[in-house]
């Protein structure tokens, strides 16, 4: 073997094993660790002796994860969450994804321009604008009253409502750009010849725009759904206490109650409940990439 | 048959104005004179003023550039290896393996992936601090330049680099003088791409960072946790400008460039014919 395709591939492939791929084992030990008063706050350690340590290993964090209310809550809640927004950015995305498809050729680069531009802008800050617009008295509220349209401002802050119209914004361009790359490459033809066949100009839509985009809208839904599921940024910010997500429980379980052992726990089963529509995504994204060349 | 149907144009504006407004507000408030970020009571730049005398936002600012410089360079380098690898390499072993763990990175919640980092440098004993957050965002960053840099890679003509091996050129000078400045516009996009995403992180600095090194993200945190600020509204919209003007420039230039390659292959097609 060439040495320098093996330096090409072991110096990345080192990389990503030493700073992505173990540190998943370390979680898992840990999360199989009790709470203790030490720096680093978990016993057992190797400094133990490795026999010792497999020795006092057990499930106790995993039994009281399915013991306590707040994680089942907090999982199934953010799976809810998760999945509303995936559903509401289809909605969004999808019509805007179109129009720029068959928007006259000379706009479109501006439009892509405007669809990659909140990608490069600071997420905190995106979700940060919502805080002035809909607290009680923030902007929105704000022009409903003065439009007579409510008599006292809603709450919307620290809801669940907040919450979701964070993801579909702050997520939107991930959904808009596959979907957009999917209907750039459909042939044409093929909704003229369901015109010329008689189809109306609705049924052509759904008949043949809609499942030819369908890689596109499959991509684009991975991409939303899964970082809102573990999403900590907006319901921390927008949410307040009124959300329960299980990104949060992790980062307050971890900064808050400085308790390891359950924070490792808590990741541990995410990435479970993640595996899944990870390894769909990828497989997805293969069969594409197979079909493009 | 491209026209602009009433569906589309309404479609579109909606849309964008939903992307943009909270923006566009964010700025607009950014020159209220009020402390109440609601209350409009006139135009002022004072906020600007309290945030270039605020030496923590500086410091802060400084580590921020510092750790994004140095780490979207590295990604750079490693995730252009890896497209390489991934699309060039051919065969070897746990190549699946290798591939998983280019893609996983950019779907991972980050608060599993600072947990786990953080654990692994508390275990080896390191320090936490500026290398620390470097080496947290040099590995999710090279996974996104290498996405970038291998969907170039894949529609680049392997004959030119075929060309280059028949005519004596060893595989790295291959590399070097056909294969890199043909790919160069995304090397340098997925350098740009690393160094806003290290810019902009804060759940997975939060876990690497030590005491002595608070990046601009955790700053406004700790700034936004407690509502609306107007010194933040001042940072974001400079942060905003930067950006607006970077995407227009670079669209711009790549714009120029392609009416002059239209314009090369035009005038290459008059002078053989």
């Amino acid at each position: 073997m060439n040495i320098r395709r093996f330096i090409l591939i072991a110096v990345p492939y080192a990389w990503l094993l030493a700073l992505f791929f173990i540190p998943f084992f370390i979680v898992f030990k840990i999360s199989l660790s009790d709470l203790a008063l030490a720096i680093p706050p978990y016993s057992p350690t190797v400094k133990d002796g490795i026999f010792n340590m497999l020795s006092a290993f057990d499930f106790e964090n995993f039994t009281f994860l399915a013991s306590d209310d707040l994680y089942w809550k907090a999982y199934l809640s953010s799976l809810k969450i998760a999945l509303i927004s995936t559903i509401f950015a289809v909605i969004v995305g999808y019509p805007m994804a179109y129009g720029m498809a068959r928007a006259p050729d000379e706009w479109r680069p501006t439009l892509m321009m405007l669809v990659i531009l909140p990608f490069w802008t600071s997420f905190l800050i995106r979700v940060y604008a919502w805080v002035g617009i809909l607290s009680n008295e923030g902007l929105l509220n704000q022009l409903l009253l003065w439009l007579g349209l409510i008599d006292a401002p809603l709450t919307i802050m620290n809801t669940t409502t907040a919450v979701y119209i964070g993801i579909v914004y702050t997520y939107l361009p991930f959904m808009i750009l596959p979907i957009y790359a999917a209907l750039d490459r459909l042939d044409e033809s093929l909704i003229e010849a369901a015109e010329d066949l008689g189809c109306s100009r609705t049924k052509a839509f759904w008949l043949v725009t809609v499942p030819l985009s369908r890689n596109g809208i499959i991509a684009g839904c991975f991409l939303v759904f899964i970082p809102a599921l573990g999403e900590f940024v907006i319901p921390s910010l927008l949410g307040g206490s009124g959300t329960l997500m299980i990104g949060k429980v992790l980062f307050e379980e971890f900064f808050n109650n400085r308790d390891w052992p359950v924070a490792s726990a808590v990741a541990v089963v995410l990435l479970l409940i993640l595996i899944v529509p990870i390894t769909l995504f990828q497989r997805n994204q293969q069969r594409q990439a197979e079909a493009d060349t | 048959m491209r026209r602009a149907s009433w569906f589309n144009i309404t479609s579109l504006t909606l849309g964008f104005a939903f992307l943009y407004l909270p923006m566009v507000l964010l700025v607009f408030y950014s020159f209220n004179s009020s402390k109440l970020v609601t209350v409009w009571a006139g135009f002022s730049t004072k906020w600007y003023g309290e945030l270039i005398r605020n030496e923590a936002f500086l410091d802060a600012a400084v580590v921020t550039l510092k750790v994004a410089v140095i780490s979207s360079t590295l990604a750079t380098i490693l995730g252009t290896m890896a497209a390489y690898v991934l699309v060039r390499g051919g065969k070897f072993m746990g190549r699946t393996l290798f591939s998983g763990m280019v893609y996983a990175p950019l779907v991972m919640p980050e608060v599993i992936t600072g947990l786990s980092l953080l654990l692994l440098f508390i275990g080896i004993g390191l320090d936490r601090g500026v290398l620390t957050i470097v080496l947290a965002h040099t590995t999710f960053s090279m996974c996104y330049v290498s996405v970038v840099v291998s969907s170039r890679l894949v529609t680049f003509d392997r004959s030119l680099e075929e060309a280059a091996l028949d005519l004596g050129c060893s595989p790295f000078d291959a590399f070097r003088l056909v294969t890199l400045p043909i790919i160069a516009p995304a090397v340098i996009s997925g350098w740009l791409l690393a160094f806003t995403l290290s810019l902009d992180d804060l759940v997975i600095a939060s876990f690497t960072t030590g005491p002595s090194s608070t990046t601009l993200p955790i700053k406004i945190w700790s700034a936004v946790r407690l509502g609306v600020s107007p010194e933040i509204n001042a940072l974001s919209t400079i942060m905003i400008g930067v950006v607006t003007v970077g995407v227009i420039a670079a669209s711009l230039i790549s714009k120029h460039r392609t009416v002059k390659a239209q314009h090369d292959l035009q005038a290459a097609e008059r002078g053989t014919s």
